[in-house]
């Protein structure tokens, strides 16, 4: 019986995104150390906060855009924070950006899958400094349930370096909030310098 | 509501079309062998006019592989459920075969390259039979019952000490 058949990718595409999760599951054994050097004594002690530094920080927090990152069910507790009765504007964050150009923190909201985790990645490599992440969710930690699965990456930190991590399954947009408000507190103790 | 039809109404169909073909049925279903599955599928839809394939399934017992097929006729508001045993091959293998049903109802198309993904059944005959979730270069076939340990080097900061 003959009929027409569909026309798909060529095998080398898929070969070649073949090899590209291959290569980042290679190099992801380790995960990123968490960026909290801002939370030792010494450095608390030593780093005199100065006005410019203040001045930055409030204009950071203030308006911290998120790129909307919402992989599985987490991304209805990240929309319901977004929507009007938990707000998120009263951060001036009710921007989600669908550029990564114009975000500072990634959500991370839901079970990353290796062959998603290159787009991951990316995304994030697309950002402009300074930039955050929040890992949201079980399974954006560490996996989740699916943890020691074949498909899912065992936590976000193996891809990209993460700053807050909300746990919950899936957390209340209370939860979200709350990593968000930390996040904030994290911005205002960060010096210029350190950055520099 | 559609109305599923009895194993043994449908079987004698076939049977007096394509005889010594269904070697069991019961009140749900109708058994073929692999062999015979094409001639089966093509007679259900060109005769009996099921002109819809609602799901193929693939199941993994001790013994053998079942693959399960749920034909709807949307003419007669009828349903039907064919079901197909191939023997396992050697592990690990690609041996395991059936023959393809996408030319018959393009749906199997994606169903096909799902279970050939996860269960690691080839069907010969299917226009493009690659992964449909994993990347290329994945081992193994991880529905399986003897899919084993993936990668247990890989690890996150909760494995350590």
């Amino acid at each position: 019986m003959e009929m027409r058949m569909p026309v798909y990718s060529s095998s080398e595409l898929d070969r070649a995104e073949g090899a590209e999760i291959e290569a980042l599951m290679k190099a992801s054994q380790e995960p990123y150390p968490d960026p909290v050097a801002w939370l030792e004594e010494d450095i608390r002690k030593s780093v005199l906060v100065t006005s410019i530094d203040y001045l930055l920080n409030w204009g950071r927090r203030s308006s911290v855009w998120p790129v909307n990152f919402g992989l599985a069910c987490c991304a209805f507790e990240m929309i319901a924070t977004a929507a009007s009765r938990f707000d998120i504007s009263r951060f001036g964050m009710e921007l989600f950006r669908a550029s990564p150009r114009q975000a500072d923190l990634m959500l991370v909201a839901g079970t990353l899958t290796w062959k998603m985790a290159p787009a991951l990645k990316r995304i994030y490599d697309q950002m402009a400094e300074p930039k955050w992440v929040l890992a949201m969710g079980s399974c954006a930690i560490s996996g989740g349930p699916f943890r020691g699965s074949y498909s899912v990456v065992p936590g976000v930190n193996l891809i990209v370096p993460v700053d807050v991590y909300v746990p919950g399954c899936p957390p209340r947009p209370e939860a979200l909030l709350h990593g968000i408000i930390m996040l904030h507190q994290k911005i205002a103790k960060d010096t210029y310098k350190k950055k520099g | 509501m559609t109305k599923p039809l009895c194993g043994e109404d449908v079987a004698r169909q076939i049977g007096e079309h394509l005889p010594d073909v269904v070697t069991e049925f019961d009140e749900s279903a109708v058994f073929v062998p692999s062999k015979a599955l094409f001639e089966v599928a093509r007679f259900l839809k060109e005769s009996l006019e099921f002109d819809y394939l609602t799901s193929i399934s693939a199941v993994d017992y001790f013994e053998h592989f079942e693959l399960v097929y749920h034909l709807t006729s949307i003419k007669y508001n009828h349903s039907v459920v064919i079901k197909t045993r191939c023997d396992k091959g050697e592990k690990g293998e690609k041996s395991v075969k059936l023959p393809s049903v996408v030319s018959l109802w393009r749906g199997a198309d994606f169903q096909e390259r799902e279970i050939y993904d996860l269960m690691g059944i080839a069907f010969e005959g299917h226009p493009n039979l690659k992964r449909l979730f994993l990347w290329e270069g994945f081992q193994g076939h991880p529905l399986r019952k003897d899919f084993r340990t993936f990668r247990t080097g890989l690890s996150s900061h909760l494995d350590k000490k």
